[in-house]
């Protein structure tokens, strides 16, 4: 009894700690989305760890479209719109990107082969 | 001026030695001696000196700031310290050039004399593919990138360095960095010779072990060092951003960890010639690619080098030409394993191939995001970005079985493991870090499930490690100190960046004077501004008190400085490190308005990042001296 | 050297597919140092520009764009502030342009308080027929900027036909004016 109780308590306080965070003032949603976001007047930054006017201004029209209630991917689609797919970071789930995700994957799979083949053929004699 | 003329004389001598080493080589190969000819030491001795002549003529015109070379009036600046006018020899394209070929002279020379007990012929070989990539990198200097250069008339002052470079991470990172890049062409030239002499056997990977590792200790350091840089220097409290040019380091790096460890399995069960061979040009590929990728200015990067397409042009025809070269070598001298040795499941040799397998992995994520949106600029014209989120899906998920084969991989014993790994002390040790790691996991909703099973791993790694060390203690057993400490390095470096990943606090507000903010019982006030005149800028302290839950107080100063030369603003971060964590606070001022932009960050287990980094080369460098006993 | 036929075979394979490999990656790097790198994200050129509203900086008008580019003729959007140094530079061929007859020049006036921004007019000129008072900064996002000056062209459809980032020079300007004579 006293063990169902503490897992009781466990469980409600893990879920409790996790929803304790305000979504009311979007902060984290658009902390998470700037560092997805690439400062065009930057080299190499973020719009989160730039602080040029670009990246305040786009950070500021962001947390605007959060307040009305967009998505993220709603966010995502308009920032390309008008800036074209450069400025996200992390390259869609498009046709053309298929290869760039799958090459890696498809080289750790050849890795597997080899393995396996040096692990489980059997010594031969090569003449 | 003279040191100019004497450094360039010098390097064109140095060509015509390189030449004329050529031929003494070709000509000792057919003698029937034991040894390299004295002329061959000797020649091999002159160009290193030519190029060591050359070298210091350009530091010198550094120091004396000698205007008339065109480096040093584009690059310096009479003001400057001494260290930075130093440093700033190989702070552009021309002058770290030059570096490159200092470094790789020394290598080059090094190995001769060093490889005393290995076949002549197949040392000079060695010593000739060198040559033929010294002559190379001779030619392209003299012809696109002579750093001595002259103008006339001759300035009276120089465009002075950019601040951001002014640094002392930054001042060794390329030195470091180059022994590590170039240190990798040893292992490029003696492949190719010993695949030509058909001595790829464990008697040469015993040789070639330390010039594996050197490359290997300071490639790790030189990596370290940038990330340092970036953390202290660009403002932003991160360290690692996936940029290009970071990517184009941790490329042969990869492929370097992995040779470090294969070499050990060609040594002690006489098996992956091939493989090694392979990675021992992979990783020279990647080494001068890397070279080219920066300079060419076809990447988009915070590194600003040199953008110039006909030095790429040059870069890339070079190389393409040397991989064709062991392309051919490779297939005609192929070794050939009569015997196709395989191994047991619980083997060392097993767990080490996986290790291979997983760098494979890793390299190729980091290689086919780095340069994927070229691809597809050039075959399609559409222009994507590939960035930190793909690297982090790709490759974190995959650290969860990296790091358990990491645990127990060690602990297989060579050919065959016959005895239970399993034991009470492993047990215990995943238990003590399932109960942190759950701890975390469960009480702070930021860690995600993915990161607190890695900081578990972590844990794990670091306490068998532990205990493994601490039985060479009392036990007296016969333990590899070097990978012990190594691993240690890397199990920490995993559990730093966990809990830096949980446990930041990032806050990003705009404040006027006077104002404070409170977030999370913390409260931060924004004190204060004061003006002050330095040598080269203005600078403007903020002057911030932070108190904490406890009600202690500490005291932030973030700068911004106005340089006049060249006109940069800089915002200079301040940063505060104990053992625990960094508070790291930056301040900027926001166009047209009396509003401050402050960041203010407190990121734990950072100086344990650096640590670990450390850690993990210190491991090389126990192992190079286990090398010489 | 061939002991074994099938061995070979496959080697040459590898080797032949190794090298068309790097065949590829070496020509793809040649044909990326051939192409320029200066990547300027131009979303909007040959496409039509959204509707957008704001205050008027002059009176208190509502402004809005479908209202105001209806007439046959073509139109630059100028976004400007006071406090932009290039911004000022630019002016004077704003002015010029603005006594062109094809032409109409609309300004959006960015992040700027409207007395300085007024007080910028009254010395410099006033080269707009209207001018939108963009205070946060979202109106030139919406039409894709990215810093200031930012001058588009558009016609009366509404599609763009010229951007320029940065401040308008002689050879901007001669652009401007071949375009507005030569486009059916």
């Amino acid at each position: 009894m006293k063990n169902k109780l503490f897992i009781l308590i466990l469980i409600g306080l893990f879920f409790s700690i996790n929803n304790s965070y305000s979504k009311e003032d979007h902060l984290d949603e658009l902390k998470k989305i700037s560092k997805n976001i690439r400062c065009l007047i930057c080299q190499g930054q973020s719009i989160d760890d730039s602080n040029s006017d670009f990246a305040i201004n786009i950070k500021y029209v962001i947390l605007k479209k959060l307040n009305k209630g967009s998505s993220e991917d709603e966010i995502y689609d308009f920032l390309k719109s008008k800036y074209g797919d450069w400025i996200v970071y992390k390259p869609e789930f498009k046709l053309y990107n298929l290869l760039l995700w799958l090459i890696p994957y498809f080289i750790f799979f050849i890795g597997g082969i080899l393995i396996y083949q040096k692990i489980f053929k059997k010594n031969e004699k090569i003449q | 001026m003279l040191p100019g003329q004497i450094g360039f004389i010098s390097l064109v001598f140095s060509l015509f030695i390189s030449l004329i080493l050529f031929f003494f080589i070709f000509q000792d190969y057919k003698s029937e001696s034991q040894a390299p000819s004295l002329k061959v030491y000797s020649l091999s001795f002159l160009q290193l000196l030519t190029i060591i002549i050359s070298f210091f003529c350009l530091v010198l015109s550094f120091v004396i700031s000698d205007f008339s070379l065109a480096a040093v009036y584009q690059n310096s600046h009479t003001t400057k310290p001494l260290l930075y006018k130093i440093s700033g020899t190989w702070g552009n394209h021309e002058g770290s050039l030059l570096l490159w070929l200092l470094v790789l002279s020394i290598f080059s020379f090094c190995f001769l004399v060093q490889s005393k007990y290995t076949p002549k012929k197949y040392r000079l070989l060695t010593v000739l593919f060198q040559n033929i990539i010294t002559i190379g990198f001779l030619l392209f200097v003299i012809k696109t990138s002579n750093p001595f250069l002259n103008l006339f008339p001759v300035p009276n002052e120089g465009l002075g360095l950019n601040p951001i470079l002014q640094d002392p991470a930054l001042a060794i990172h390329p030195p470091i960095l180059y022994l590590g890049y170039v240190g990798s062409s040893i292992i490029f030239s003696s492949a190719l010779s010993a695949m030509i002499h058909k001595f790829v056997n464990p008697s040469w990977a015993d040789s070639i072990k330390i010039w594996i590792l050197t490359p290997w200790i300071f490639l790790t350091l030189g990596i370290m060092l940038g990330s340092i840089w970036a953390y202290y220097e660009l403002g932003w409290g991160g360290f690692w951003f996936w940029d290009p040019v970071e990517n184009v380091s941790l490329m042969p790096w990869f492929s370097l960890t992995a040779l470090v460890h294969s070499i050990i399995i060609l040594k002690k069960r006489d098996t992956f010639h091939t493989w090694v061979l392979i990675l021992a040009i992979i990783t020279f590929t990647f080494s001068m690619n890397g070279t080219f990728l920066v300079r060419s200015g076809i990447l988009n990067s915070v590194h600003t080098f040199a953008n110039d397409p006909e030095r790429g042009f040059y870069i890339l025809t070079f190389l393409f030409l040397l991989i064709l070269l062991s392309l051919i070598i490779f297939f005609i001298y192929q070794p050939k394993d009569n015997f196709v040795k395989s191994f047991f499941l619980f083997s060392r040799e097993t767990a080490i191939s996986v290790n291979n397998w997983f760098m494979m992995f890793f390299l190729s994520a980091v290689l086919i995001g780095t340069i994927y949106p070229l691809i597809l600029e050039i075959t399609k014209d559409i222009k994507i970005s590939v960035g930190a989120p793909f690297f982090n899906i790709i490759i974190i998920p995959f650290l969860v079985p990296f790091l358990f084969f990491m645990i127990f991989g060690p602990k297989l014993k060579w050919i065959k493991t016959n005895e239970n790994l399993m034991s009470k002390k492993l047990i215990f040790n995943f238990f003590l870090s399932l109960v942190f790691s759950s701890i975390i996991y469960f009480f702070w909703g930021k860690a995600t499930l993915l990161n607190s099973i890695i900081f578990l791993l972590g844990l794990f790694l670091l306490l068998t490690l532990l205990f493994e060390f601490l039985e060479t203690i009392t036990k007296k057993n016969k333990v590899n100190i070097p990978r012990i400490i190594s691993h240690f390095g890397f199990g920490l470096l995993i559990v730093s960046i966990s809990l830096n990943t949980i446990f930041s606090v990032e806050m990003d507000i705009n404040l006027k004077i006077g104002e404070s903010y409170k977030f999370k019982k913390y409260e931060l006030k924004f004190n204060s501004i004061s003006g002050k005149v330095e040598k080269n800028f203005n600078s403007l302290l903020g002057s911030f008190s932070l108190t904490d839950p406890k009600g202690d107080i500490s005291y932030l100063k973030p700068e911004i400085r106005i340089y006049n030369q060249p006109s940069i603003t800089t915002s200079e971060a301040n940063i505060k490190t104990n053992f625990f964590y960094d508070r790291f606070i930056t301040m900027n001022n926001i166009q047209n308005s009396d509003f401050f932009n402050i960041r203010f960050q407190q990121k734990p287990m950072m100086i344990w990042i650096w640590v670990s980094a450390l850690l993990i080369s210190l491991g090389g460098i126990l192992s190079v001296f286990r090398q010489k006993d | 050297m061939f002991l074994d036929k099938k061995i070979n075979f496959k080697r040459l394979i590898i080797f032949i597919s190794t090298f068309i490999l790097l065949l590829l990656l070496a020509t793809i790097f040649f044909k990326s140092l051939k192409t320029e790198n200066v990547y300027i994200p131009d979303q909007l050129t040959g496409k039509e520009i959204p509707n957008f509203s704001s205050k008027s900086l002059l009176d208190n008008q509502y402004l809005e764009s479908e209202k105001i580019f209806i007439n046959k003729k073509y139109y630059l959007i100028n976004i400007w502030a006071s406090w932009c140094g290039p911004c000022r530079d630019e002016h004077p061929y704003l002015i010029k342009l603005s006594q062109n007859d094809k032409l109409k020049i609309v300004g959006i006036n960015f992040k700027d308080k409207k007395k300085n921004a007024l007080s910028f007019l009254n010395k410099q000129g006033n080269p707009y027929k209207q001018i939108f008072f963009d205070y946060d900064g979202s109106l030139s996002i919406n039409l894709g900027a990215y810093g200031i000056p930012e001058t588009l062209l558009i016609n009366n459809k509404k599609i763009v036909l010229l951007k320029f980032i940065g401040p308008l020079n002689s050879q901007k300007y001669q652009k401007i004016i071949d375009a507005i004579n030569n486009e059916k």
